[in-house]
């Protein structure tokens, strides 16, 4: 839940996105307006192209709109140029990808160390990778590991700088289902534990029942906002 | 502690080790060819600069028929003369029991028991002369080895019409003597012809010149052209029947010596550099595409919160260690060849000491070129990823435009099998890339073709001159003109089946301030044995007024046909005469000039003489010859063609078969690093399009021939382009190797761009089945997960 005088982490107003894919153009995005308050933990939901990848891709700072405003805090998202965007990233944004992307040739605990070394004030990759349940896995390479566990390094690496938000991308969308679960439950967990405001996104409805708010989004627009009086445990999700 | 990142690196780089190492290989070979070759070129003047330095090597040479001793006073006060040193010299023939051939020996007096002041000599083995001994004799160390003589053996020689045996002291060499050549043919002829070394007084007492000289030495005072010292030279010996004295520039073993450093040099500059500017395209373009196969990671690594800098940092110590490791390793093998070759080629130039020296701007520059070409291909690459959001860049690349192509037009297409339709569509969605593929490939085989070319222009040049120009079997050299009856005489030597009269007149050639010392060579008409030819080898008939010049020469006179030329004959009468060139010869040997022997005879104001017979004869009595040659009067040397063309192969030829067989083995690992990188890439490009496939029920046989069809695509289409830029590289390395030695005609057999295609084709089989061999164990699901 928000504080009682919750600060806006996230303002956007009026985003918009045009890609261009191959020789179609795609409109992402059609005018997204949202705020989301530190600590709060928010899922974006809606079927693949709705365009909340693309949203989140702007919010964590690796893409830009097309038009419009997304402010985190005092930085403006959208006049930003390229290093203040890579400093953006590294101080405040913790990324998890649907896929992973773990580097193939570092060992797990290698892989933390890459943000870790980078980083103002981090947790040692120790004890990230503690927080998501892999201490004993410190020296395997990705390639050795499942899917969930590949999921849970990678949440480790994001977290591990101790960032202001927490930005995940379909983290389940690879996994089985109780795999999934655990993903869920150590984000949750971080959630909770680091107070780190979490936007995670998914296709899958029955997830939006451990969020404060879930912004379901189609076509690009956000079509309904809605606030979860009781949040669920992972374990008491269903689907 | 090393960091997360640096991690990565090592890792990746033992991952590809293959590629590191062909890699790595291909920078070694062009930084060793360069660097060997120029170190080699760059030690050779160094040793030769140096050699003449130490032994005092004369400015100026002169040569009469015979002058009292008092003239050298007035030499010595012509202003500029630092240093004069009087002689005598004589060609004399020897008996040596093991040869039958005739030998002639170059006998060159010294001060008594002492060294020259001029021209010192360096002692190999043995001793030098003790004063008084008038039968003590130092030799050549050529001569020494190609006869198997040392201190301590005896040699019989015919001192002014007397046999005396000589008593061997002591082996050794002489500035004026790095190359040892007779003079008449610019190949050694070790076996045949030596310099002797003798006391002055033995020498005077035995040609009756006491208190005389026939030979001048002498040296150039700082800050004096030789050019003035030269004319007074000539007028004060005038009357002693003085040959017109001559710059150090026209003395033949210097002459020939600086020509074969500079085609050293000539060579030393274009192959390598063509080796060099191939391998820094390569390093560009290999790197930069392994760079790009790392497009997820690079993009992972930004989204992380990596500076642009830190990646790009990240990728270029990954380059660096490549170019490094092999810059070193081409250096380290570059060094130890230059060091093996100049040593190889000091023994030929018999300079007494190997200098090896390597500039050190040669390995920096060579080390430049390639961080250069590394720098640019890492960075090309990476920032072509980095200007993507890295949103973007971690998807994988948008689905590329296909189109048809403008050959699936054509009906005949569609009735092709669907992979080579693929194949098709894939090279022409990307065709620079398919080009730049297939200019790599180009590239190789046309390394190979600028090196393994020049045998068969040493072929062909040997086929032309010595088979088709120069027919005759051995020519017999007189010490001066004799009556034409000696080519009757010469042709009733049993075995002898034909024989022709020729005349060479010494002679310096002048039009406008150009002048150059020469011969002429008088020819009989319709000769049958020695032919000038033309540029498509046919033979050019003599004209009975005028003279032919090879082309050459005419370049080196600036002058063209029609033009006349001034001669000054450096014998007999001294006449000066104005002639018309007639003809210029594609002569690929020497830079000669050729008259009408009559002609020739008729300008001289002499009757019928001869210098030389050549003759056309039977093997089997061919010792029986030249015990009958050595019988007949005033005989100086005896060419046999089998032996010159012996010699210039084991010389000459041998040191450029050496140094292209070197040349060749880095093209060859060159064209192997090109071919296997550019299928390794495809592969990392493609795999994730391939296990697809395979997931979608295509057999590995077909997902190979989809990979390795477009690699052999390019191949067949890089082999053509290959030749022609083969073409090129020869025809660029053959303009800057002319020199008077010879000049290697632009001849490329077939053969040469059949084993040059074969090299790089089976270089491609192989790395085919490498590549083969891993689309056979893809991990399909392991390749697929990690993609979206």
């Amino acid at each position: 839940m928000p504080s009682d005088n919750p600060s806006k982490v996230f303002i956007a107003r009026g985003l918009t996105k045009i890609y261009r894919m191959g020789e179609v153009e795609v409109h992402a995005l059609r005018g997204i307006d949202l705020e989301i308050f530190e600590g709060e933990f928010v899922v974006l939901l809606g079927p693949s192209g709705s365009g909340k990848s693309t949203l989140l891709n702007i919010l964590g700072g690796l893409d830009a709109p097309t038009g419009g405003q997304a402010f985190y805090r005092e930085h403006d998202l959208v006049k930003a140029s390229e290093q203040e965007l890579t400093r953006y990233r590294r101080e405040h944004v913790g990324f998890v990808f649907q896929f992973y992307n773990l580097i193939p040739s570092l060992t797990v605990r290698e892989n933390v160390a890459l943000v870790t070394e980078i980083s103002e004030n981090p947790m040692s990759p120790d004890e990230a990778l503690e927080r998501v349940g892999l201490q004993d896995r410190l020296n395997h390479f990705p390639s050795q590991l499942s899917g969930g566990e590949q999921q849970r390094v990678a949440i480790a690496r994001a977290i591990a700088k101790r960032p202001d938000e927490l930005l995940c991308d379909e983290p389940t969308g690879a996994l089985d289902y109780d795999t999934g679960k655990v993903v869920l439950d150590v984000i949750a967990r971080i959630n909770q534990e680091l107070k780190t405001t979490t936007v995670v996104i998914t296709h899958n409805a029955a997830i939006g029942g451990m969020a404060d708010r879930v912004f379901r989004l189609a076509n690009g627009r956000i079509d309904s906002v809605k606030r979860n009086v009781t949040k669920l445990t992972s374990g008491e999700l269903r689907w | 502690m090393v960091k997360a990142i640096d991690r990565k690196l090592i890792r990746d780089l033992f991952l590809m080790k293959s590629q590191v190492v062909t890699i790595g290989l291909v920078v070694a070979c062009g930084i060793a060819a360069f660097v060997a070759s120029l170190s080699t070129y760059d030690s050779l003047t160094w040793s030769q600069e140096g050699y003449y330095k130490e032994g005092r090597f004369a400015n100026i040479f002169a040569s009469l028929k015979v002058a009292p001793e008092g003239v050298i006073k007035r030499v010595t006060d012509i202003p500029g003369v630092a240093e004069a040193e009087s002689r005598l010299v004589y060609d004399v023939t020897l008996d040596i029991p093991s040869i039958t051939e005739p030998v002639v020996g170059r006998v060159i007096s010294i001060p008594d028991g002492g060294q020259p002041f001029l021209n010192k000599l360096y002692l190999r083995k043995g001793r030098f002369i003790e004063p008084g001994r008038h039968n003590e004799v130092l030799v050549s160390e050529s001569f020494a080895t190609a006869n198997g003589l040392k201190p301590g053996d005896r040699i019989v020689a015919i001192l002014n019409g007397k046999r005396e045996a000589l008593h061997i002291v002591g082996v050794a060499l002489s500035p004026e003597y790095i190359y040892v050549v007779a003079g008449g043919t610019p190949i050694p002829d070790d076996k045949h012809f030596g310099i002797l070394w003798m006391n002055r007084s033995a020498v005077a007492s035995a040609f009756n010149m006491v208190g005389a000289f026939n030979h001048l030495v002498l040296t150039v005072g700082p800050g004096f052209s030789a050019e003035p010292i030269i004319e007074s030279l000539d007028n004060i010996l005038e009357p002693y029947g003085g040959l017109g004295a001559y710059d150090r520039k026209e003395q033949l073993s210097n002459r020939l010596i600086t020509q074969e450093i500079r085609q050293q040099r000539a060579m030393a500059i274009t192959i390598p550099t063509i080796f060099l500017g191939v391998a820094a395209f390569l390093i560009n373009v290999v790197i930069g595409r392994l760079v790009s196969t790392q497009r997820e990671q690079i993009a992972v690594l930004k989204a992380l919160g990596y500076k642009n800098s830190t990646i790009g940092i990240h990728y270029l110590k990954m380059a660096a260690f490549i170019v490094l490791a092999g810059s070193v390793l081409g250096l380290l093998v570059g060094i130890w060849l230059g060091d093996k070759m100049t040593e190889l080629y000091s023994a030929f130039f018999r300079f007494p000491l190997k200098t090896y020296r390597l500039a050190p701007g040669l390995p920096l520059i060579a080390i430049g070129i390639s961080v250069m070409a590394m720098i640019s291909g890492v960075l090309n690459a990476v920032y072509h990823v980095l200007i993507l959001p890295p949103a973007e860049a971690m998807r994988p690349p948008a689905p590329p435009s296909y189109r048809r192509t403008i050959i699936e037009n054509l009906r005949v297409f569609n009735l092709l099998p669907l992979e080579f339709r693929m194949i098709v569509r894939n090279i022409a969605r990307r065709p620079f890339r398919a080009l730049l593929s297939s200019l790599g490939v180009a590239l190789a085989v046309g390394i190979l073709i600028s090196g393994t070319f020049m045998y068969d222009a040493i072929d062909y040049m040997i086929n032309s001159q010595f088979l088709t120009s120069e027919r005759e079997d051995a020519t017999i050299g007189f010490t001066q003109p004799v009556s034409y009856r000696a080519r009757n005489e010469v042709e009733h030597i049993p075995g002898v089946l034909f024989a022709e009269k020729y005349r060479t007149v010494p002679v310096k050639m002048s039009a406008g301030h150009r002048s150059f010392r020469t011969a002429i060579l008088g020819l009989p008409k319709n000769g049958e044995l020695k032919r000038p030819l033309d540029q498509r080898l046919h033979p050019i008939p003599i004209p009975t007024e005028g003279i032919l010049l090879t082309d050459r020469l005419g370049e080196f006179l600036g002058v063209q046909v029609g033009e006349r030329i001034t001669i000054l004959a450096l014998e007999g009468s001294r006449v000066t005469r104005e002639v018309v060139v007639v003809s210029l010869v594609n002569d690929l040997l020497g830079l000669s000039a050729y008259m009408d022997l009559d002609a020739l005879n008729r300008m001289m104001g002499e009757g019928d003489s001869v210098t030389s017979v050549a003759v056309r004869m039977e093997r089997s009595f061919s010792d029986l010859f030249y015990v009958r040659v050595k019988e007949l009067p005033k005989v100086a040397t005896v060419n046999i063609r089998e032996t010159f063309i012996r010699t210039f192969n084991e010389t000459t030829a041998k040191y450029i078969v050496v140094f292209i067989g070197i040349l060749t083995g880095f093209a060859a690992i060159i064209a192997i690093g090109i071919v296997y990188n550019n299928a390794r890439i495809a592969l990392s490009e493609r795999i994730w399009e391939l296990a697809s496939l395979r997931v979608l029920g295509f057999t590995r046989r077909e997902v190979s021939t989809l990979l390795l069809g477009e690699l052999a695509l390019e191949l067949l289409l890089g082999i053509p382009i290959g030749f022609a830029i083969g073409y090129l590289f020869a025809s660029a390395s053959i303009s800057l190797t002319d020199t008077e030695l010879f000049r290697l005609p632009l001849i490329i057999e077939a053969k040469t761009y059949a084993y040059a295609a074969i090299a790089v084709l089976a270089s491609g089989v192989i790395s085919a089945m490498i590549v083969r061999n891993r689309i056979d164990h893809l991990d399909l699901v392991g390749v697929l997960k990690t993609r979206e």
